[in-house]
């Protein structure tokens, strides 16, 4: 019982680093082209990074499981990057037929965005950082949805700045991509502040 | 034959390196290199394996572009750049384990790189495999140029080194500018390098 109350505690603080100080878009830099292109409105935003939650926590799962009960007992670990883009690939589509089926409206807001996700660097990077750093299954759930979260942080602040700036004038070749970087680099700035907050 | 090749062969450099400049035109693909920019030496293995990939891959799907039915031809040209993402691991994971480390997850990665998949689609779907192939290297010349410098940038500002050896100045009388190795310093750093770039082009793409 002791080991798996440790176990927990260890997937919370896994989920808070993810969260803040190991934000996978602003320390890893996964994820960014989504960021640039979908970060013009904060509901857009919203939309997509619920979906990377989503999809992101589950898809962690589905890969350890596949990862360290298939493909570890078999010795075939260099096959790891073909399994999760399959199963990946394929969870979003059952997402998307289950959505369509049960839940239209739904189905309706988040529609574009699932198929975008199966491009996204960031569930797959999320993936392959789970099994470099060797987590447990808990704390791969932690994991999974820490960064996931940490995700939607990053695009919600980001088009919430990205509204309040459209009324600014910026240099011309600032414009667009530039200036959303600038604002990256200065929001990875202040996640640094996070660290050695819980350890 | 081989005057009609030569001409599209300069147009295929051109648009690579610089016209259509897949980072400061399209802003494709940095997710998953960016993040190695702190260090020259990093950037070169990584660029290298990325044009490989891109070179070699878009050249299989315009091979396969015939028997591939379309509706499944995505998830076609993602096997075909695992397999070749899985070859350039496994290579380095033997030949230089420490070099794998250190890139981490990173090499796998380049399965999801935008520039990869882009270049399958929209151009090796319908051309020759030959041309697709320079297409390919090209692209993923054209993208790692703007990377190494870059990581030239931030290794110089940030340690004084240039792939480990001491610079001149930087390495004496400059004071370390860590934030430039650390994650912000990659986003101003491109963020720069896009400024400057797109302040030389607009007059060459109003026209």
């Amino acid at each position: 019982m002791n080991g798996l109350g440790a176990e927990i505690w260890q997937a919370v603080v896994v989920c808070f680093a993810a969260v803040f100080t190991n934000n996978i878009l602003l320390t890893t830099f996964l994820g960014m082209c989504p960021f640039t292109s979908v970060s013009r409105e904060v509901r857009t935003a919203a939309g997509l990074g619920g979906a990377v939650v989503f999809v992101m926590t589950f898809t962690c799962l589905l890969n350890w499981m596949a990862y360290h009960w298939i493909l570890v007992p078999l010795g075939l670990e260099f096959f790891r990057f073909i399994l999760f883009i399959i199963i990946i690939a394929a969870f979003v589509q059952v997402v998307e037929m289950i959505l369509d089926r049960f839940s239209p409206r739904l189905y309706q807001n988040l529609g574009i965005f699932l198929p975008l996700i199966t491009v996204n660097c960031a569930i797959l990077g999320a993936s392959l950082f789970m099994v470099i750093r060797e987590y447990s299954l808990i704390v791969t759930i932690g994991y999974g949805f820490g960064s996931g979260l940490g995700w939607l942080l990053a695009i919600l602040a980001m088009a919430g700045i990205r509204q309040r700036f459209s009324e600014s004038r910026v240099p011309a070749g600032l414009q667009g991509p530039g200036i959303t970087l600038i604002i990256a680099g200065l929001m990875a700035l202040a996640f640094i502040g996070f660290t050695g907050v819980l350890s | 034959m081989k005057t009609a090749s030569v001409k599209p062969m300069q147009e295929i450099l051109r648009d690579g390196l610089w016209k259509d400049n897949p980072i400061f035109r399209q802003i494709l693909g940095i997710c998953s290199t960016l993040a190695v920019t702190n260090l020259v030496l990093n950037t070169f293995v990584m660029c290298t394996a990325l044009t490989l990939v891109t070179a070699l891959s878009c050249w299989t799907v315009s091979l396969l572009r015939n028997w591939t039915p379309r509706n499944i031809r995505m998830m076609v040209q993602t096997l075909i750049i695992a397999f070749y993402v899985i070859i350039v691991d496994v290579v380095l994971k033997a030949y230089w384990p420490d070099m794998n480390r250190s890139l981490g997850p990173y090499v796998g990665l380049i399965i999801t790189n935008c520039i990869v998949m882009g270049r399958c689609e929209a151009f090796a779907g319908s051309n020759p495999p030959m041309s697709a192939f320079w297409d390919g290297f090209f692209n993923g010349l054209g993208y790692s140029a703007v990377l190494l410098v870059i990581a030239v940038i931030r290794e110089g500002l940030g340690m004084g080194t240039f792939c480990g050896w001491p610079l001149p100045y930087f390495s004496t009388h400059w004071d370390k500018w860590i934030i430039m190795v650390m994650p912000p310093g990659g986003f101003f750093v491109l963020a720069c390098v896009i400024w400057v770039c797109r302040s030389i082009r607009p007059r060459e793409v109003k026209k």
